[in-house]
């Protein structure tokens, strides 16, 4: 257990090396979503209108919605450094090192979540300047980075165990650009499920973006449903476990194939 | 004897059908560099990839420093260094840190690893540049950090997979110098594979000659010589003739036991250079073919690959590519 946390470290501080190599990747990644806060809110500022919608102000409600779905969309390409690797030689060199394998996984995933974090801040800093109200306050907001930490924990996982297995750029960015939208749209963050087709409820019922959108939004409102937001997190927590797993497996199909 | 590597009867088959190893075995003792020479796609890289714990073969033992491959990888690990045939070095990241991270994967901390990746760095010419990323290192410098890197935990094995593909004939020569030098002054056993002639002629203390998966020859590069008794007389005429003409005056001559002709180059292996050159220089002014120059050579690694494995090695190494195309 100690080699494994003392290895995570030396291989996040690699990835978050390489991380602030890339200004320009970070900034990026700051500053789409607050765009898509901006053009979201403006858009669809009339939505809460519609009978049973149930919020004070749109954007108030779709701020922890962009939260998540920029922490799906950026965490999807943590495998490219993967491929990367792979295609250079460094995961061989690593492999043949008595390196542990969850640190090769967990080290990238360290990474993600270090700009998750910065940008879900940043986000929520944006929303309460465009006049969005948390009565949650400091709780809801760590509520809102647990649940995007641990979605971009299985997301990111997968896209490591997808770049192991594909070990091409274009199979990740055509799954990744594939995945994102409709998990959004297929979920509670634009809109109030409620107002959403039968199926479409379904759906979203079960995607994982609902579940940290729903936990985000109860912690941020003035009397949060804690039995709701614990069961949230911790079917994420369970699902980043599986994720990882899953990464863990695709180490051993690599190794079989060379 | 001790032997550093063992590996017997291993077999390989990938994905597709592809039979990369088909029993493949060799020894390799302590402290002498190895070489595993071959074409392109005879199983070079992959018997290495399973000495090396990367890969796991379908049938087949081996053992590295003592331990066995299959059953103990994590001890294997720490005993032996891997210098892949694509680069391990992080571009994005400095010579420094490279190092530095590949000593703490090993368990290397503090002064320890201070002192141990400055040593590294001055022994391979590196400190000037040990702050830049290795993006900005010449193919040379890439490799040499390559195998500093494989060298940080001192290891007791030495794995080296076509070191000196794509490098010039100077880094070549610097890295050949360098890797001699760990054999002989570390007492590391070195196993290198590679598919130039010259450089396992030159580098390598034992050699195993490799083909489709098979070890065809070993011994050391001379004994492999003197197998093919004799000299090569290369022989250059002043004009192109027809090879008939030509094959027909020399074939006779007297001691010449194998021709190759090219267009104006010949090539006889024959049992002793001194004698047979005025028979063959004779043979062919007596036909009026003008020779402008004779050499007479010990017999070249070309000659016993191509003894060994029943082909050219150039036509091996063509096949090689184009198996490996399909895979």
């Amino acid at each position: 257990m100690k080699t494994l946390l003392a290895d995570t470290w030396y291989v996040a501080m690699r990835h978050l090396r390489h991380f602030a190599r890339q200004p320009w990747w970070i900034a990026i990644n700051l500053v789409q979503p607050v765009v898509w806060l901006g053009l979201y809110g403006a858009l669809f500022k009339r939505i809460i209108d519609l009978r049973g919608f149930g919020a004070e102000s749109y954007v108030a409600f779709l701020t922890p919605g962009i939260v998540v779905m920029s922490a799906l969309s950026s965490s999807g390409w943590t495998g490219m450094g993967v491929i990367d690797d792979l295609n250079s030689g460094v995961m061989d060199r690593f492999l043949v090192s008595p390196v542990r394998r969850g640190a090769l996984i967990a080290g990238p995933l360290v990474q993600t979540a270090c700009l998750i974090v910065l940008q879900s801040l940043i986000i929520v800093a944006v929303g309460l300047a465009l006049g969005a109200r948390y009565r949650g306050g400091v709780t809801g907001v760590l509520v809102l980075l647990a649940a995007v930490v641990l979605l971009s924990w299985t997301v990111g996982a997968l896209s490591i165990g997808l770049g192991l297995t594909a070990r091409q750029r274009e199979t990740l960015i055509a799954v990744v650009n594939f995945s994102v939208l409709p998990l959004t749209f297929l979920s509670s963050v634009l809109i109030q499920p409620s107002l959403a087709p039968t199926w479409v409820q379904q759906v979203a019922a079960y995607n994982p973006v609902t579940w940290a959108t729903e936990a985000a939004r109860a912690a941020f409102g003035t009397s949060p449903d804690w039995v709701l937001v614990r069961s949230r997190v911790t079917l994420l927590a369970l699902l980043a476990l599986l994720a990882g797993l899953v990464a863990t497996r695709a180490f051993r199909a690599y190794q079989r194939s060379v | 004897m001790t032997y550093a590597i063992e590996a017997s009867g291993l077999v390989k088959t990938y994905r597709g059908g592809i039979r990369a190893l088909d029993g493949l075995s060799f020894a390799v003792s302590t402290g002498m560099i190895f070489g595993v020479l071959g074409p392109n796609g005879a199983g070079k890289s992959t018997s290495l990839k399973i000495l090396a714990t990367l890969s796991r073969p379908d049938a087949g033992d081996a053992c590295v420093a003592g331990l066995d491959v299959l059953r103990q990888p994590d001890r294997v690990r720490h005993a032996i260094g891997w210098v892949g045939q694509r680069s391990g070095v992080d571009a994005e990241a400095t010579g420094c840190e490279n190092l530095r991270l590949q000593g703490h994967v090993y368990g290397l901390r503090g002064r320890e690893l201070d002192s141990r990746v400055a040593d590294l760095l001055e022994r391979f010419g590196l400190a000037q540049a040990a702050g830049r990323l290795a993006r900005t290192y010449s193919g040379g410098m890439q490799r040499r950090l390559d195998v500093a890197m494989g060298l940080v935990h001192r290891p007791s094995v030495l794995f080296l997979d076509e070191p000196t593909t794509g490098l010039d004939p100077e880094a070549r020569a610097q890295l050949w110098e360098e890797i001699t030098r760990l054999a002989n002054s570390d007492g590391l056993t070195v196993l290198l594979t590679t598919h130039y002639l010259e450089e396992a002629d030159r580098l390598t203390a034992q050699l195993a000659i490799v083909d489709r998966g098979r070890v065809v020859a070993a011994g050391t590069p001379d004994e492999l010589k003197a197998e093919l008794r004799g000299d090569v007389l290369l022989v250059e005429l002043a004009e192109a003739a027809p090879p008939d003409t030509v094959r027909a005056a020399v074939g006779g001559a007297d001691g010449v036991r194998e021709l190759a002709l090219g267009d104006r180059l010949l090539r006889a292996r024959v049992d002793h250079g001194a004698t047979a050159a005025p028979a063959v220089l004779a043979a062919l002014e007596a036909r009026r073919m003008r020779v402008a120059s004779l050499t007479i050579t010990r017999p070249s690694m070309d000659e016993v690959y191509s003894r060994h494995a029943g082909r050219a090695f150039a036509q091996a190494d063509r096949e090689g590519e184009s198996k490996k195309g399909n895979r």
